[in-house]
């Protein structure tokens, strides 16, 4: 009963939110929006006994991710004058369709899909004695060892590559320009001494 | 055995003639003379030995292929040789009549500076000519067939910086290829029908092939014939052929390519003997045609001419026997006429020669006392022409004229009526000329008579050599070739056909005093012979009064019945405005604009719209991908 | 809360994520964050589909791709900086230098 209530509650927050994102002009309301909506999403989890990975979530999505969004909103100088849409009006409706066609689909798929009856109805909680952490420590670093090495290469290289492209220090800028030097002026560079 | 010597004989005129015409240069006039005339001289010899053999020595001949000239799918063709009495007797033909030629060239192309391409040229033709005669499928007859009409019209527009030559040449060629495309779609069908090309094997099948296919194939192919061998109205070729010399007008326009649709007809009898229908056209336009060229012949002032409608004349009566199939009687006058109007037609290049060159009979006459050996081989030429007993031509027009009249197929009377008319005609127009060049007063100027004497041995010896055929060949042929049944298996007619067999005497002596008693075509020629003598030596004026009396009739005449106005006035134009149809807006508007550049603009078209696809818009890209998206769920749960 | 509830509601996030792409054309950050929602969908499904599968192996697929989105959110910021400091705005229709 109550998990009923609580779903209905953080579902509705978590798509009344995404709603926002979506739909505001500002990047920075958008942003903090979305902080919500990962709030709601880590309620949801929790429902689902996921407790390492709503945590993790939070400290990682919203922690980490969210914050260099907001920092890098805020280091953009952006014109919010410019950010007025004119053509709203135009694909709005494309996006309402879009979003009603796709979510009509998925759940269509789902009325045709048939699902084991047990999948329906409530599920037993209490499937694990283990906890989440636990168990995903079990088979995190045994069977998916090598996606575990995997995905921490990636994060360096993403670190890498997030780093060669932002750093505008002189150490990348060994290159001619090409443009000062064909505007090169004699008078500047020959000086006669009699 | 036979096989050998045929090759022998088919190579060594297109060895000679090749040499000549390569190396024309180099060995210079005497070798090529010299060198063609032993080719040809070769293939006689071989010949006669070919023709002993089988007659005489009862080969029954043979039928083999010796090469394979190609391979198409499951279909092969072959170089082969049908030997047999036919093409036995026309390969000696052949290479008689083109070895008198030969030598009489040497003297009459004398002074010409295109030689050893004359020389080469009627090699080559000879190479030709034997090729069609000795095929045994149809592929390589239609080789020879187009062989000869290549020739043909090298040598008639051989004075090619004349413009009435190339007029004359490409007149030829082009009526030919109107033939040529009915005897093409002939061989189609027959290829489609019977599936083979090889003559014997057709000629087992054809019996079971249904009649209309048979009729029309007959007909087709004998639309080929007509071409080359000038029937109504394919026929306004011959005439204007005479801007060539004159021994090719001998060779090629007396004696053997307008020969070749005679054979081919008597070659495929057993094709037309199940088509009495075809037979009935055949009979019909053979007929016509002897009649109304022989008539424009009367008109006619140019020497030459008049042997050449005289040629259109007698090609009329061997179709015409074709016709009521009496097949060894068309090719007995076929030989008898090779040798009679070969003989008249280098008796006018005599004549022509000995005047320089002047060719209008109006400008002629009393050269009996110049040119008496001449006269002599002309006289017996006009005798043999106008079917005279004993002479050549005796022989097989009356047997030509009996057989018409025995036959009771579609259109008989009305060719019995045509070829007795024509008996009376042929004498008239020959003793014509003859009386206008060699009697009456002499017209050509003093300074003409001051050159004027009988030509050299060398034009001389072949007019000779071909007088001696023209009085004995009839008399002493027709036996072994008709009454014995000399033609064998070569020629096959049907029972219900056979008019022949009413025709029994059994020996030429036998027919010459049946002859004179019963036949009243006799008669007709001696009387065309005397109407001649009336109206040119009698009363000289009556020509020209019957001229103006019956202007109208002699308008037509001269107008040639207005084929060749007709051809002018409405074939040529309709022919070019369908070509400028098709040129431009079937060429230009449809193939080029349409395909062609359209193929390009449509690509650019297409291609400009789709450019608009990649607006470089991040957000374009995302939603093609979700529509994507979409159209692929919607497919997967709807499918 | 049925597992189907669990899907719709991942559905309907997926379906708002995809709109957000397409409208945000003057806002490209608002684009980025659209991305987030999609994956944070994606992530709820694989959840609810592993607690009700009583499989981990769902779990651990959303380990990693928080792993790679928080990647890719990097990766997909700095690319922004670089845009901006050359085009002087975050106006997705200005950029189009890829029309072909």
């Amino acid at each position: 009963m109550i998990e009923n209530i609580l779903f209905f509650a953080f579902s509705s927050l978590l798509i009344f939110s995404a709603l926002m994102v979506v739909a505001l002009q500002r990047p920075v309301q958008c942003a903090l929006f979305l902080v919500v909506c990962f709030f709601a999403a880590t309620g949801l989890w929790l429902l689902l006994t996921a407790e390492f990975l709503a945590l993790v979530l939070i400290l990682v999505y919203v922690g980490a991710v969210m914050t260099l969004f907001l920092f890098v909103v805020m280091t953009l100088n952006i014109d919010i004058a410019a950010l007025r849409n004119k053509y709203l009006k135009y694909y709005l409706p494309i996006g309402l369709i879009i979003t009603i066609l796709l979510a009509v689909l998925l759940i269509y798929v789902l009325h045709v899909v048939q699902l084991h009856p047990s999948l329906i109805s409530s599920a037993d909680f209490s499937l694990t004695h283990h906890s989440n952490t636990r168990q995903l420590g079990d088979v995190l670093y045994t069977q998916y060892a090598l996606p575990f090495e995997i995905a921490a290469v990636i994060l360096l290289v993403a670190m890498i590559a997030a780093i060669s492209l932002t750093l505008s220090e002189p150490i990348r800028r060994k290159q001619q320009s090409i443009d000062d030097q064909i505007k090169v002026n004699p008078k500047d560079r020959v000086k006669l001494v009699k | 055995m036979l096989n050998q010597l045929t090759l022998m004989i088919i190579l060594a005129p297109l060895i000679a003639g090749l040499i000549a015409g390569i190396y024309g240069k180099k060995i210079g006039r005497r070798g090529a003379h010299c060198i063609t005339t032993l080719g040809v001289a070769i293939s006689f010899v071989l010949s006669l030995i070919i023709l002993r053999q089988i007659f005489w020595e009862n080969n029954t001949g043979s039928n083999t292929n010796i090469y394979t000239w190609g391979i198409s799918g499951n279909f092969h063709f072959y170089i082969g040789f049908l030997i047999d009495r036919l093409s036995a007797v026309m390969m000696s033909i052949v290479t008689f009549i083109s070895l008198a030629v030969h030598i009489y060239s040497i003297g009459y192309m004398k002074d010409d500076p295109g030689y050893q391409r004359f020389f080469s040229y009627i090699s080559l033709f000879t190479f030709a000519m034997l090729m069609l005669v000795t095929a045994n499928n149809f592929l390589q007859l239609y080789f020879g067939w187009e062989g000869v009409g290549l020739v043909s019209y090298l040598l008639i527009g051989f004075w090619f910086k004349r413009e009435t030559a190339n007029f004359g040449s490409l007149k030829a060629f082009l009526v030919n290829r109107v033939g040529d495309f009915g005897f093409i779609l002939g061989i189609a069908g027959i290829l489609d029908y019977a599936g083979t090309l090889d003559l014997s094997q057709i000629f087992m099948i054809a019996p079971h092939l249904p009649p209309a296919v048979l009729t029309t194939v007959c007909l087709l192919l004998f639309i080929g014939a007509m071409g080359k061998s000038a029937q109504m109205p394919l026929h306004i070729w011959l005439p204007e052929s005479m801007e060539g010399p004159t021994p090719i007008s001998a060779l090629i326009h007396a004696a053997t390519m307008v020969t070749a649709g005679i054979y081919l007809v008597s070659r495929l009898s057993p094709l037309y003997e199940y088509s009495v229908t075809a037979l009935s056209v055949i009979l019909i336009i053979g007929a016509t045609g002897a009649l109304f060229t022989g008539i424009l012949a009367l008109v006619q002032t140019d020497i030459k001419r008049v042997i050449a409608y005289s040629t259109l004349s007698q090609l009329g009566y061997m179709v015409a026997a074709l016709g009521v199939s009496a097949y060894s009687v068309g090719i007995f006058h076929l030989v008898t006429h090779a040798f009679f109007k070969a003989l008249l037609f280098l008796a006018a290049g005599s004549v022509i020669v000995a005047l320089h060159h002047e060719q209008d009979m109006r400008r002629m006459g009393g050269l009996k006392k110049y040119m008496p050996i001449t006269y002599m081989t002309f006289l017996i030429g006009a005798l043999a022409l106008s079917a005279v007993p004993p002479f050549a031509g005796f022989f097989s027009k009356d047997l030509i004229i009996d057989a018409v009249h025995e036959s009771h197929i579609l259109g008989s009377g009305y060719a019995y009526f045509c070829v007795v008319l024509g008996a009376f005609i042929t004498p008239l127009y020959i003793f014509r000329a003859l009386f206008m060049t060699f009697h009456g007063e002499e017209k050509f100027n003093e300074e003409t008579r001051q050159h004027l004497h009988e030509s050299s041995w060398v034009i001389l010896i072949p007019l000779i050599i071909l007088a001696v055929p023209s009085v004995f060949a009839g008399y002493y042929l027709i036996k072994p070739l008709i009454f014995d049944h000399g033609f064998g298996h070569s020629i096959f007619v049907l029972p219900q056909h056979n008019v022949l067999s009413k025709l029994d005497f059994s020996s030429a002596a036998e027919m010459m005093p049946d002859a004179i008693k019963h036949s009243y075509a006799l008669y007709i020629s001696l009387l065309g012979i005397i109407a001649a003598w009336l109206f040119y030596r009698v009363f000289p004026k009556w020509p020209s009064k019957m001229r103006q009396n019956f202007a109208l009739i002699y308008t037509v005449l001269i107008n040639k019945y207005g084929f060749d106005l007709f051809n002018e006035k409405i074939i040529m134009p309709a022919t070019r405005y369908l070509s400028t149809i098709f040129y431009t807006v079937g060429d230009l508007k449809i193939v080029d604009d349409t395909f062609v550049d359209g193929t390009g603009r449509m690509v650019s078209r297409i291609s400009e719209l789709t450019r608009r696809l990649q607006s470089g818009h991040l957000y374009h890209y995302a939603l093609m991908m979700i529509v994507g998206l979409l159209v692929l769920l919607c497919w997967m749960v709807i499918g | 809360m049925s597992l189907t509830a669990f899907l719709i509601v991942g559905a309907i996030l997926f379906g708002l994520g995809m709109a957000g792409i397409v409208i945000n054309r003057k806002n490209i950050i608002a684009l980025l964050m659209s991305i987030e929602l999609i994956l944070l969908a994606v992530n709820t499904n694989f959840i609810a589909f592993s607690y009700y599968l009583n499989d981990i192996a769902g779990q651990i697929f959303v380990f990693f791709i928080l792993a790679i989105a928080a990647a890719e959110a990097a990766i997909g910021l700095a690319i922004l900086m670089v845009l901006f400091r050359k085009h002087g705005s975050i106006n997705a229709a200005a950029m189009n230098a890829l029309k072909g």
